[in-house]
């Protein structure tokens, strides 16, 4: 185990000319260090000009993911240990547009999340009186998993479809409509329909899988893609037969 | 109210010719393509396999492989062109050749196997 | 500042000019990942080609005996014959790569209870074994 690794950050500065260079920067390594520590070092000690975005340090803000040798992981859960000798070469998250060094935009994302509308909809609220919506255990073990999107985007980093075409809603937007329409207290699944049945909705998702194989939270996002294509098609092919009985 | 496009249709297309071809090709693709031939198990008499043929399930059944195969085909190749070759502009083009392509295949096979004497 | 945004016309104070990375052709050689999965998209050709050779095999068997022993002969052209491994070789890809995906597209409910992936899995397995005992049986028997 060494006691200091290089890390290779790539840097952007907008106001200047010419586009990511690389900076190679030695920090030390204990054992139970990750990148975001290494960041950290590098910006109170080293050099305070990088940026780079992070929170909660533990998994679950979503906001420290970037490519690491290659991969989208979240700076925060991902040991520098891993890397051996080194060196361990961190850039901004693939597929998004980058404003400056580690800081990518991620605002197409954000309308994206808005569109399949993540939230209960119901025909009816029921009263406050009438007391809580009941879900059995197994009626929450539905759509659970769905749940637990942290938002951190490395399944978008990780599909090749988003990146070819900017346009394609995306995992984490159609697993977190899936979360909604598998949930017992959701009535909305038509509306979030119209938006995901379009071409650029689940219909540019090719199974590729990426997206499962890297999200922190176990989300299985290509299983809702694909569990949702049926569900999709099955209604597609109704309004095609039955037009009038679609809704 | 979704939209009506023929995604929805030609997704299931594809699902369909994948069962499909995956259970049913590579048994075919091995016996009529590599065993038969080199001999490897000696391929059956031509009165067996007309026998086989011209009854009516295997017709309808053939043609059923046939279509869903090709559809599947098709609709995998589109996007590989999409994806793979960055052409998606070509949208169009490709769509009328991987389809259009399935579509004249199976009319052939229905022809093929409506005349089988 | 302002000079600066002459200088710089993609640059605002307030609105930076983004650095845009495009994926390049050979995007699908960067992960083993991705070219597994090209791999498999590329079975699709193969496919095709397979219908069109059974199209043939059953034309040549439509036409009689003679016709169906040409057609074997032609088989066995070099050429038709490595093509139809390689064939195999992807077909069979094909098939390994949908099974084992299939049980994430459906999830069954039986009794309240979801069956697990392995079980949709196996069954897909057991299907594809029958299936291709009854072809054996269906080309060989008799």
């Amino acid at each position: 185990m060494p006691d200091r690794i290089t890390m290779q950050v790539a840097r952007y500065r907008p106001e200047e000319d010419g586009g990511q260079s690389v900076q190679a920067y030695e920090v030390p390594c204990p054992k139970d260090w990750v990148v975001l520590d290494g960041l950290n070092y590098i910006k109170d000690r080293l050099d305070g000009s990088l940026s780079y975005r992070w929170s909660c340090r533990m998994g679950v803000c979503g906001s420290c993911g970037m490519t690491v040798n290659g991969e989208p992981k979240l700076t925060c859960e991902t040991f520098l240990s891993e890397y051996g000798n080194g060196p361990v070469r961190v850039e901004p998250l693939r597929n998004f547009p980058v404003i400056r060094d580690l800081v990518v935009e991620i605002g197409d994302f954000m309308r994206k999340l808005v569109m399949v509308k993540p939230w209960i909809i119901r025909a009816d609220e029921q009263d406050v009186s009438a007391g809580e919506y009941r879900q059995t255990p197994a009626e929450l073990d539905e759509y659970k998993q769905f749940s637990m999107c942290i938002n951190c985007m490395l399944c978008y980093s990780a599909c090749p479809i988003y990146g070819l075409e900017p346009a394609f809603i995306g995992p984490a937007a159609i697993a977190l409509a899936q979360r909604y329409n598998l949930d017992s207290r959701d009535e909305g699944s038509a509306e979030r329909l119209d938006v995901l049945s379009e071409h650029d909705g689940i219909w540019g998702c090719t199974f590729v899988g990426e997206c499962t194989e890297v999200c922190p939270k176990h989300v299985d996002p290509a299983g809702a893609i694909q569990r949702y294509k049926l569900t999709a098609a099955l209604a597609g092919l109704k309004s095609f037969v039955l037009p009038r009985s679609a809704r | 109210m979704a939209k009506r496009s023929l995604e929805p249709i030609l997704w299931l297309l594809f699902s369909a010719g994948g069962v499909v071809s995956a259970l049913l090709v590579p048994i075919l693709v091995l016996l009529l393509g590599i065993a038969f031939p080199l001999g490897w198990l000696s391929a059956p008499s031509h009165e067996h396999l007309f026998a086989v043929l011209r009854h009516p399930l295997t017709r309808v059944a053939l043609f059923g492989v046939c279509v869903l195969s090709l559809f599947h085909g098709a609709h995998r190749f589109r996007f590989t062109l999409y994806d793979g070759l960055q052409i998606k502009h070509l949208n169009e083009l490709i769509n009328l050749f991987c389809y259009g392509g399935a579509i004249a295949l199976s009319l052939w096979a229905g022809y093929l196997l409506w005349v089988v004497p | 500042m302002s000079d600066q945004s002459a200088e710089h016309p993609g640059y605002t104070e307030y609105h930076p000019r983004w650095l845009r990375r495009r994926p390049s052709t050979y995007w699908w050689l960067e992960r083993r990942a991705y070219l597994a999965f090209i791999t498999r998209e590329l079975s699709s050709i193969f496919i095709a080609w397979f219908i069109v050779y059974l199209l043939l095999f059953i034309r040549a068997v439509s036409r009689g005996d003679a016709s169906y022993q040409q057609f074997l002969a032609w088989s066995r052209h070099p050429v038709v014959l490595v093509l139809n491994v390689v064939t195999f070789l992807f077909v069979v890809f094909h098939a390994f790569t949908w099974f084992n995906l299939a049980p994430k597209a459906m999830v069954v409910h039986v009794g309240g209870k979801r069956l697990p992936a392995s079980v949709i899995s196996a069954s897909n397995y057991a299907a594809w074994v029958a299936a291709t005992a009854f072809v054996v049986w269906l080309l060989l028997g008799g």
